[in-house]
Protein backbone atom coordinates (compact mmCIF):
# COMPACT_ATOMS: atom_id res chain seq x y z
CA UNK A 1 0.00 0.00 0.00
CA UNK A 2 2.97 2.49 1.24
CA UNK A 3 4.77 1.75 -1.57
CA UNK A 4 1.71 2.06 -4.44
CA UNK A 5 1.07 5.75 -2.81
CA UNK A 6 4.26 7.15 -2.78
CA UNK A 7 5.17 5.88 -6.78
CA UNK A 8 1.96 7.83 -7.68
CA UNK A 9 2.88 10.48 -6.54
CA UNK A 10 6.27 9.99 -7.61
CA UNK A 11 4.27 9.89 -10.91
CA UNK A 12 2.41 12.71 -10.70
CA UNK A 13 5.43 15.07 -9.53
CA UNK A 14 7.70 13.31 -12.54
CA UNK A 15 4.66 14.74 -15.14
CA UNK A 16 3.77 18.00 -13.43
CA UNK A 17 7.66 18.50 -14.29
CA UNK A 18 7.41 17.24 -17.25
CA UNK A 19 4.60 19.77 -18.25
CA UNK A 20 6.37 22.71 -16.89
CA UNK A 21 9.51 21.69 -19.19
CA UNK A 22 6.88 21.49 -22.04
CA UNK A 23 5.39 24.54 -21.36
CA UNK A 24 8.80 26.63 -21.80
CA UNK A 25 8.93 25.18 -25.04
CA UNK A 26 6.05 25.61 -26.75
CA UNK A 27 2.93 27.28 -25.47
CA UNK A 28 0.89 25.59 -28.28
CA UNK A 29 0.82 22.43 -26.55
CA UNK A 30 -2.83 21.15 -25.82
CA UNK A 31 -1.96 19.29 -22.44
CA UNK A 32 -4.94 17.12 -22.46
CA UNK A 33 -4.07 15.38 -25.22
CA UNK A 34 -0.52 14.55 -23.70
CA UNK A 35 -0.29 10.68 -23.79
CA UNK A 36 -0.17 9.46 -20.05
CA UNK A 37 3.47 7.55 -19.17
CA UNK A 38 3.15 3.98 -18.16
CA UNK A 39 3.18 3.67 -14.47
CA UNK A 40 6.24 1.81 -13.35
CA UNK A 41 4.78 -0.96 -11.65
CA UNK A 42 5.47 -0.99 -8.06
CA UNK A 43 7.74 -3.39 -6.29
CA UNK A 44 6.40 -6.08 -5.13
CA UNK A 45 6.81 -6.90 -0.97
CA UNK A 46 6.95 -9.93 0.18
CA UNK A 47 6.06 -11.33 3.01
CA UNK A 48 7.53 -14.61 4.31
CA UNK A 49 6.42 -16.93 7.04
CA UNK A 50 8.63 -19.80 8.62
CA UNK A 51 6.37 -22.88 10.01
CA UNK A 52 7.73 -25.25 11.87
CA UNK A 53 5.71 -28.32 12.88
CA UNK A 54 6.36 -31.11 15.63
CA UNK A 55 5.20 -34.20 16.44
CA UNK A 56 3.68 -34.52 19.97
CA UNK A 57 2.25 -38.01 19.93
CA UNK A 58 3.28 -41.24 21.25
CA UNK A 59 3.15 -42.91 17.66
CA UNK A 60 0.66 -41.10 15.19
CA UNK A 61 2.79 -40.41 12.45
CA UNK A 62 1.72 -37.09 10.47
CA UNK A 63 0.84 -37.00 6.91
CA UNK A 64 2.41 -34.57 4.57
CA UNK A 65 1.83 -31.25 6.49
CA UNK A 66 -0.54 -28.55 4.05
CA UNK A 67 0.74 -24.86 4.71
CA UNK A 68 -1.91 -22.58 3.42
CA UNK A 69 -2.47 -18.90 3.31
CA UNK A 70 -5.90 -17.95 2.97
CA UNK A 71 -8.61 -14.95 3.33
CA UNK A 72 -11.55 -14.97 5.27
CA UNK A 73 -12.81 -18.74 4.34
CA UNK A 74 -12.54 -21.62 6.26
CA UNK A 75 -11.46 -25.13 5.59
CA UNK A 76 -14.01 -27.03 8.02
CA UNK A 77 -16.59 -25.52 10.48
CA UNK A 78 -17.28 -27.80 13.59
CA UNK A 79 -20.83 -29.42 13.18
CA UNK A 80 -21.08 -28.97 9.54
CA UNK A 81 -20.03 -31.74 6.89
CA UNK A 82 -16.10 -32.01 6.14
CA UNK A 83 -15.49 -31.28 2.34
CA UNK A 84 -14.38 -33.47 0.31
CA UNK A 85 -11.02 -32.64 0.23
CA UNK A 86 -10.71 -32.50 4.05
CA UNK A 87 -12.38 -36.23 3.90
CA UNK A 88 -9.64 -36.82 1.63
CA UNK A 89 -7.08 -35.74 4.04
CA UNK A 90 -8.24 -37.03 6.99
CA UNK A 91 -9.02 -40.82 6.11
CA UNK A 92 -6.02 -41.18 3.35
CA UNK A 93 -3.16 -38.17 4.47
CA UNK A 94 -3.39 -36.87 1.17
CA UNK A 95 -3.26 -32.68 1.03
CA UNK A 96 -3.61 -31.42 -2.73
CA UNK A 97 -7.33 -31.26 -2.81
CA UNK A 98 -6.82 -29.02 0.10
CA UNK A 99 -3.70 -27.40 -1.95
CA UNK A 100 -5.50 -27.08 -4.67
CA UNK A 101 -8.74 -25.20 -3.48
CA UNK A 102 -9.67 -22.19 -4.98
CA UNK A 103 -9.85 -20.05 -1.36
CA UNK A 104 -5.99 -21.13 -0.93
CA UNK A 105 -3.93 -17.84 -1.84
CA UNK A 106 -0.73 -19.51 -1.17
CA UNK A 107 0.88 -22.82 -0.29
CA UNK A 108 3.75 -25.26 0.84
CA UNK A 109 3.51 -28.56 1.73
CA UNK A 110 5.52 -31.22 3.11
CA UNK A 111 6.45 -34.39 1.06
CA UNK A 112 6.82 -37.22 3.40
CA UNK A 113 5.24 -37.99 7.41
CA UNK A 114 6.54 -36.18 10.11
CA UNK A 115 7.18 -38.56 12.47
CA UNK A 116 6.86 -38.78 16.34
CA UNK A 117 8.96 -35.94 17.71
CA UNK A 118 10.15 -34.48 14.69
CA UNK A 119 10.12 -31.05 13.50
CA UNK A 120 9.97 -30.41 9.95
CA UNK A 121 9.89 -26.55 8.85
CA UNK A 122 8.10 -24.74 5.79
CA UNK A 123 8.19 -21.53 4.56
CA UNK A 124 5.40 -20.00 2.67
CA UNK A 125 5.37 -16.59 1.59
CA UNK A 126 2.99 -14.13 -0.59
CA UNK A 127 3.39 -10.51 -2.13
CA UNK A 128 1.36 -7.76 -1.73
CA UNK A 129 -0.63 -8.96 1.24
CA UNK A 130 0.25 -8.19 4.88
CA UNK A 131 -2.99 -10.05 6.34
CA UNK A 132 -3.56 -13.26 5.43
CA UNK A 133 -4.08 -16.02 7.35
CA UNK A 134 -2.50 -19.31 7.76
CA UNK A 135 -3.91 -22.87 7.91
CA UNK A 136 -1.66 -26.03 9.02
CA UNK A 137 -3.91 -29.23 8.53
CA UNK A 138 -3.09 -32.55 8.85
CA UNK A 139 -3.76 -36.40 9.14
CA UNK A 140 -2.91 -38.26 12.39
CA UNK A 141 -2.34 -40.94 9.75
CA UNK A 142 -3.16 -44.22 12.26
CA UNK A 143 -6.67 -43.51 12.67
CA UNK A 144 -9.44 -43.70 11.13
CA UNK A 145 -10.25 -39.81 10.00
CA UNK A 146 -8.61 -37.19 12.65
CA UNK A 147 -7.08 -34.95 11.72
CA UNK A 148 -5.11 -31.70 14.00
CA UNK A 149 -3.81 -28.40 12.97
CA UNK A 150 -5.72 -25.11 12.79
CA UNK A 151 -6.97 -22.57 9.94
CA UNK A 152 -7.59 -18.68 10.42
CA UNK A 153 -4.49 -17.83 12.21
CA UNK A 154 -3.93 -14.05 11.39
CA UNK A 155 -0.84 -12.95 10.29
CA UNK A 156 -1.72 -9.25 10.32
CA UNK A 157 0.73 -6.67 12.52
CA UNK A 158 3.12 -9.58 12.40
CA UNK A 159 6.95 -7.66 12.06
CA UNK A 160 9.68 -9.73 10.78
CA UNK A 161 11.18 -11.40 13.72
CA UNK A 162 7.50 -12.00 15.74
CA UNK A 163 7.05 -15.28 16.42
CA UNK A 164 3.24 -17.00 17.27
CA UNK A 165 2.58 -20.51 18.23
CA UNK A 166 -0.08 -22.77 18.62
CA UNK A 167 -0.69 -26.42 20.50
CA UNK A 168 -3.36 -27.57 18.42
CA UNK A 169 -6.46 -30.18 18.93
CA UNK A 170 -7.34 -33.19 17.15
CA UNK A 171 -10.62 -32.95 14.98
CA UNK A 172 -12.60 -36.07 13.96
CA UNK A 173 -13.91 -35.32 9.94
CA UNK A 174 -16.92 -37.50 11.05
CA UNK A 175 -16.66 -39.14 7.27
CA UNK A 176 -15.51 -42.70 8.07
CA UNK A 177 -16.50 -44.99 11.72
CA UNK A 178 -13.64 -45.18 13.86
CA UNK A 179 -13.38 -48.87 13.77
CA UNK A 180 -9.84 -48.54 13.92
CA UNK A 181 -9.47 -51.98 11.76
CA UNK A 182 -6.28 -52.71 9.65
CA UNK A 183 -8.73 -52.75 6.41
CA UNK A 184 -9.49 -49.32 7.35
CA UNK A 185 -5.99 -48.29 7.80
CA UNK A 186 -3.85 -46.27 5.72
CA UNK A 187 -0.78 -47.47 8.02
CA UNK A 188 -1.85 -50.94 8.15
CA UNK A 189 -1.79 -51.38 4.72
CA UNK A 190 -5.38 -50.78 4.72
CA UNK A 191 -7.71 -47.92 2.39
CA UNK A 192 -7.59 -44.50 2.75
CA UNK A 193 -10.39 -42.46 1.20
CA UNK A 194 -13.02 -43.78 0.67
CA UNK A 195 -16.07 -41.64 -0.75
CA UNK A 196 -18.69 -43.32 1.39
CA UNK A 197 -20.03 -41.51 4.65
CA UNK A 198 -20.71 -44.09 7.36
CA UNK A 199 -20.34 -41.95 10.85
CA UNK A 200 -21.80 -39.15 11.74
CA UNK A 201 -20.65 -36.53 8.96
CA UNK A 202 -19.81 -33.55 11.04
CA UNK A 203 -16.75 -32.47 12.06
CA UNK A 204 -16.43 -32.42 15.93
CA UNK A 205 -13.08 -32.81 18.61
CA UNK A 206 -12.03 -36.32 18.09
CA UNK A 207 -13.10 -39.05 21.00
CA UNK A 208 -9.35 -40.34 21.07
CA UNK A 209 -7.96 -44.17 19.83
CA UNK A 210 -9.75 -46.91 21.99
CA UNK A 211 -6.58 -49.74 20.71
CA UNK A 212 -6.92 -53.26 21.18
CA UNK A 213 -5.48 -53.08 24.51
CA UNK A 214 -8.27 -51.13 25.82
CA UNK A 215 -11.51 -53.06 24.74
CA UNK A 216 -11.47 -53.20 21.17
CA UNK A 217 -10.34 -56.32 19.79
CA UNK A 218 -10.71 -55.62 16.05
CA UNK A 219 -8.57 -52.23 16.57
CA UNK A 220 -5.23 -52.90 14.25
CA UNK A 221 -4.14 -49.87 17.16
CA UNK A 222 -2.22 -50.40 20.37
CA UNK A 223 -2.04 -48.28 23.47
CA UNK A 224 0.84 -46.46 21.72
CA UNK A 225 -1.20 -45.05 19.21
CA UNK A 226 -3.76 -43.63 21.88
CA UNK A 227 -3.31 -39.64 22.38
CA UNK A 228 -4.25 -36.86 23.52
CA UNK A 229 -4.87 -32.61 23.19
CA UNK A 230 -2.78 -31.50 22.26
CA UNK A 231 -0.97 -33.18 18.95
CA UNK A 232 0.85 -30.63 17.55
CA UNK A 233 3.31 -27.72 18.22
CA UNK A 234 3.28 -24.63 15.54
CA UNK A 235 5.62 -22.36 15.65
CA UNK A 236 5.42 -19.30 13.23
CA UNK A 237 7.63 -17.02 12.56
CA UNK A 238 7.44 -13.65 10.27
CA UNK A 239 10.82 -13.65 8.30
CA UNK A 240 10.74 -11.17 5.70
CA UNK B 1 -21.05 -22.80 49.92
CA UNK B 2 -23.90 -20.55 51.92
CA UNK B 3 -20.71 -20.74 54.79
CA UNK B 4 -18.59 -19.55 52.23
CA UNK B 5 -21.26 -16.82 51.41
CA UNK B 6 -21.39 -16.08 55.14
CA UNK B 7 -17.38 -15.44 55.76
CA UNK B 8 -17.22 -13.79 52.26
CA UNK B 9 -20.46 -11.12 52.64
CA UNK B 10 -18.32 -8.77 54.68
CA UNK B 11 -15.15 -8.78 52.32
CA UNK B 12 -16.81 -8.23 49.51
CA UNK B 13 -18.86 -5.26 50.12
CA UNK B 14 -15.43 -3.43 51.32
CA UNK B 15 -14.05 -4.28 47.77
CA UNK B 16 -14.25 -1.10 45.43
CA UNK B 17 -16.63 -2.46 42.36
CA UNK B 18 -14.41 -2.09 39.35
CA UNK B 19 -16.95 -3.99 37.18
CA UNK B 20 -19.47 -2.67 35.38
CA UNK B 21 -23.08 -3.84 34.13
CA UNK B 22 -22.94 -5.24 30.78
CA UNK B 23 -25.46 -6.80 28.51
CA UNK B 24 -23.67 -10.64 27.63
CA UNK B 25 -24.26 -12.76 25.03
CA UNK B 26 -23.12 -16.25 25.79
CA UNK B 27 -22.83 -19.27 23.41
CA UNK B 28 -21.67 -22.44 24.61
CA UNK B 29 -21.14 -24.79 21.80
CA UNK B 30 -21.01 -28.69 22.52
CA UNK B 31 -17.47 -29.51 20.57
CA UNK B 32 -17.90 -33.66 21.55
CA UNK B 33 -18.81 -35.63 18.41
CA UNK B 34 -20.84 -38.38 20.60
CA UNK B 35 -21.62 -36.67 24.37
CA UNK B 36 -24.84 -35.01 24.36
CA UNK B 37 -25.32 -31.97 27.41
CA UNK B 38 -28.06 -31.65 29.26
CA UNK B 39 -29.95 -27.90 30.18
CA UNK B 40 -27.07 -25.75 30.19
CA UNK B 41 -26.83 -23.19 33.15
CA UNK B 42 -25.26 -19.49 32.22
CA UNK B 43 -25.01 -17.53 35.51
CA UNK B 44 -23.49 -14.45 36.47
CA UNK B 45 -23.16 -13.83 39.98
CA UNK B 46 -21.09 -12.07 42.69
CA UNK B 47 -17.27 -13.89 42.64
CA UNK B 48 -17.92 -14.90 46.77
CA UNK B 49 -20.14 -17.33 45.68
CA UNK B 50 -19.74 -20.24 43.37
CA UNK B 51 -21.55 -23.25 42.28
CA UNK B 52 -18.77 -25.76 42.64
CA UNK B 53 -14.99 -25.80 43.47
CA UNK B 54 -12.45 -28.56 42.16
CA UNK B 55 -11.13 -30.51 44.95
CA UNK B 56 -14.27 -29.78 47.16
CA UNK B 57 -17.00 -32.28 48.20
CA UNK B 58 -20.04 -31.11 45.37
CA UNK B 59 -23.03 -29.30 46.34
CA UNK B 60 -26.85 -31.15 46.66
CA UNK B 61 -27.49 -28.85 43.96
CA UNK B 62 -24.32 -29.51 42.16
CA UNK B 63 -24.68 -33.38 42.89
CA UNK B 64 -28.73 -32.81 41.15
CA UNK B 65 -27.22 -31.49 38.16
CA UNK B 66 -24.57 -33.71 37.23
CA UNK B 67 -26.66 -37.13 38.27
CA UNK B 68 -29.54 -36.37 36.67
CA UNK B 69 -29.03 -33.19 34.31
CA UNK B 70 -32.15 -30.96 36.39
CA UNK B 71 -30.83 -27.56 36.94
CA UNK B 72 -33.23 -25.87 39.53
CA UNK B 73 -31.18 -26.46 42.89
CA UNK B 74 -28.56 -24.45 40.94
CA UNK B 75 -30.64 -21.78 39.99
CA UNK B 76 -32.03 -21.42 43.55
CA UNK B 77 -28.49 -21.04 44.56
CA UNK B 78 -28.06 -18.27 41.90
CA UNK B 79 -31.02 -16.70 42.87
CA UNK B 80 -29.89 -16.44 46.79
CA UNK B 81 -26.62 -14.91 46.16
CA UNK B 82 -28.34 -11.72 43.65
CA UNK B 83 -27.06 -13.90 40.51
CA UNK B 84 -28.74 -13.74 37.02
CA UNK B 85 -29.35 -16.88 35.45
CA UNK B 86 -28.85 -16.59 31.45
CA UNK B 87 -32.31 -16.88 29.49
CA UNK B 88 -32.43 -18.70 25.80
CA UNK B 89 -35.22 -18.12 22.91
CA UNK B 90 -35.51 -21.74 22.47
CA UNK B 91 -36.06 -24.30 24.79
CA UNK B 92 -33.23 -25.65 26.88
CA UNK B 93 -33.26 -28.96 25.96
CA UNK B 94 -30.32 -30.98 25.02
CA UNK B 95 -28.01 -29.58 23.46
CA UNK B 96 -26.42 -32.41 20.45
CA UNK B 97 -22.56 -33.44 19.99
CA UNK B 98 -21.36 -30.38 18.13
CA UNK B 99 -24.25 -28.10 18.32
CA UNK B 100 -24.42 -24.73 20.01
CA UNK B 101 -27.05 -22.48 22.46
CA UNK B 102 -27.34 -18.89 22.53
CA UNK B 103 -28.18 -16.67 26.47
CA UNK B 104 -28.55 -13.43 27.21
CA UNK B 105 -27.92 -11.83 30.68
CA UNK B 106 -26.50 -9.24 32.29
CA UNK B 107 -23.01 -8.75 34.44
CA UNK B 108 -23.41 -5.75 37.20
CA UNK B 109 -21.48 -3.84 39.88
CA UNK B 110 -22.16 -6.86 41.55
CA UNK B 111 -22.47 -10.13 39.64
CA UNK B 112 -18.95 -10.12 38.21
CA UNK B 113 -18.22 -13.29 37.34
CA UNK B 114 -19.69 -16.27 35.25
CA UNK B 115 -20.71 -19.77 35.59
CA UNK B 116 -21.75 -22.69 33.56
CA UNK B 117 -22.60 -26.04 34.08
CA UNK B 118 -23.98 -29.00 32.44
CA UNK B 119 -24.29 -32.90 32.63
CA UNK B 120 -22.90 -34.88 30.14
CA UNK B 121 -24.72 -37.70 28.51
CA UNK B 122 -23.80 -40.65 28.46
CA UNK B 123 -21.99 -40.34 32.29
CA UNK B 124 -22.73 -41.24 35.66
CA UNK B 125 -21.56 -37.77 37.13
CA UNK B 126 -20.03 -35.85 34.62
CA UNK B 127 -20.59 -32.44 33.35
CA UNK B 128 -19.02 -29.50 31.53
CA UNK B 129 -17.86 -26.86 34.00
CA UNK B 130 -16.85 -22.94 34.40
CA UNK B 131 -15.92 -21.50 37.70
CA UNK B 132 -15.86 -18.25 38.54
CA UNK B 133 -14.70 -16.39 35.14
CA UNK B 134 -13.79 -12.79 36.00
CA UNK B 135 -16.19 -11.25 33.28
CA UNK B 136 -14.16 -8.43 31.08
CA UNK B 137 -15.27 -4.92 31.90
CA UNK B 138 -13.97 -4.15 28.00
CA UNK B 139 -15.95 -4.50 25.05
CA UNK B 140 -15.30 -7.75 23.12
CA UNK B 141 -15.65 -11.07 22.20
CA UNK B 142 -13.50 -13.68 24.33
CA UNK B 143 -13.26 -17.54 24.11
CA UNK B 144 -13.22 -19.74 26.87
CA UNK B 145 -12.40 -23.83 26.86
CA UNK B 146 -13.91 -25.90 29.25
CA UNK B 147 -12.79 -29.30 30.24
CA UNK B 148 -15.35 -32.40 31.67
CA UNK B 149 -15.44 -32.49 35.26
CA UNK B 150 -17.02 -35.79 37.38
CA UNK B 151 -19.16 -34.71 40.57
CA UNK B 152 -16.88 -37.32 42.52
CA UNK B 153 -20.90 -38.29 43.98
CA UNK B 154 -21.74 -41.41 42.27
CA UNK B 155 -19.71 -44.36 40.81
CA UNK B 156 -19.39 -44.50 36.94
CA UNK B 157 -20.78 -47.75 36.18
CA UNK B 158 -21.41 -46.85 33.01
CA UNK B 159 -24.84 -48.46 32.97
CA UNK B 160 -28.83 -47.77 32.00
CA UNK B 161 -29.84 -46.63 35.76
CA UNK B 162 -31.43 -43.54 37.14
CA UNK B 163 -30.81 -40.04 36.91
CA UNK B 164 -31.89 -39.19 41.03
CA UNK B 165 -29.46 -38.07 43.25
CA UNK B 166 -27.75 -40.63 45.28
CA UNK B 167 -29.06 -43.78 42.87
CA UNK B 168 -26.75 -46.05 40.79
CA UNK B 169 -26.79 -45.85 36.96
CA UNK B 170 -27.00 -43.18 33.94
CA UNK B 171 -30.20 -41.42 32.85
CA UNK B 172 -31.00 -42.18 29.56
CA UNK B 173 -33.60 -39.52 27.67
CA UNK B 174 -35.28 -40.92 24.63
CA UNK B 175 -32.11 -39.25 21.92
CA UNK B 176 -29.53 -41.54 23.74
CA UNK B 177 -31.82 -44.80 24.53
CA UNK B 178 -30.84 -46.24 20.70
CA UNK B 179 -26.99 -45.37 21.31
CA UNK B 180 -26.23 -46.98 24.49
CA UNK B 181 -25.60 -50.94 25.04
CA UNK B 182 -27.93 -52.78 27.33
CA UNK B 183 -26.77 -55.06 29.76
CA UNK B 184 -23.55 -54.28 31.04
CA UNK B 185 -22.35 -55.50 34.31
CA UNK B 186 -20.91 -52.48 35.67
CA UNK B 187 -17.28 -51.09 35.18
CA UNK B 188 -17.05 -50.07 39.08
CA UNK B 189 -18.89 -49.83 42.29
CA UNK B 190 -16.42 -47.77 43.68
CA UNK B 191 -15.72 -43.66 43.47
CA UNK B 192 -12.20 -43.11 44.86
CA UNK B 193 -12.23 -39.25 44.77
CA UNK B 194 -15.47 -37.94 46.24
CA UNK B 195 -14.57 -34.24 45.58
CA UNK B 196 -15.08 -32.78 42.20
CA UNK B 197 -11.97 -33.05 39.91
CA UNK B 198 -11.17 -33.85 36.69
CA UNK B 199 -13.31 -36.93 34.88
CA UNK B 200 -11.25 -39.69 33.67
CA UNK B 201 -13.47 -40.17 30.72
CA UNK B 202 -15.76 -42.75 29.71
CA UNK B 203 -13.97 -46.51 29.32
CA UNK B 204 -17.20 -47.79 27.31
CA UNK B 205 -16.72 -51.12 25.75
CA UNK B 206 -17.55 -52.82 22.00
CA UNK B 207 -20.80 -55.00 23.22
CA UNK B 208 -23.75 -53.75 22.47
CA UNK B 209 -25.27 -56.80 24.56
CA UNK B 210 -23.31 -57.37 27.84
CA UNK B 211 -19.78 -56.37 28.47
CA UNK B 212 -18.84 -54.27 31.66
CA UNK B 213 -20.17 -50.72 30.00
CA UNK B 214 -22.91 -49.77 28.16
CA UNK B 215 -21.03 -47.10 26.50
CA UNK B 216 -19.57 -47.49 23.19
CA UNK B 217 -15.45 -47.11 23.07
CA UNK B 218 -15.60 -45.55 20.22
CA UNK B 219 -18.21 -43.14 20.03
CA UNK B 220 -19.27 -41.49 23.66
CA UNK B 221 -15.44 -41.27 25.12
CA UNK B 222 -14.51 -37.82 24.56
CA UNK B 223 -10.92 -35.98 25.18
CA UNK B 224 -10.82 -32.60 26.51
CA UNK B 225 -11.69 -29.64 25.75
CA UNK B 226 -15.75 -30.74 25.51
CA UNK B 227 -17.36 -27.02 25.54
CA UNK B 228 -16.32 -23.89 24.00
CA UNK B 229 -17.72 -20.92 25.32
CA UNK B 230 -18.09 -18.14 23.93
CA UNK B 231 -19.06 -14.68 25.18
CA UNK B 232 -19.76 -11.50 23.92
CA UNK B 233 -19.46 -8.37 26.08
CA UNK B 234 -21.44 -5.23 24.81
Amino acid sequence: MIFRKSSSAIRVFALSGFLVALAGCNDTVEVGNLPEPPPPPPPPVTYSYEVTVTNLTQAQPLSPIAVMLHGEESFFTLGEPASEAIEIMAEGGDPSELLGLDIVLESTNGTGPVTPGETQTFTVSIEDNDSANLAVLTMLASTNDAFSGFQGLSLAGMEVGDVQYRLTNVYDSGTEANTEEAATLVTMMGEGFNAERDDVDFVAMHPGVVGNQDGLPNSALTGAHRFDNPAIKITVTRTE
Amino acid sequence: MKKLNALFAAGILGLSAQAQAAELEVHVQNLTQGIYFTPILVAAHPADASLFELGMPASMELQAMAEGGSIAGLETVVDSVGGEVGVQEAENGLTAPATARMFTLNSSDTNTVLSVTAMMLPTNDGFIGLDNWTIPTEAGTYTVYLNAYDAGTEANDEIRGSGAPGEAGMPVPPPLDPLLGMNGTGVTTEEVNTTVHVHRGNLGDAAQDGGASDVSNTVQRWLNPVAKVTVIVK
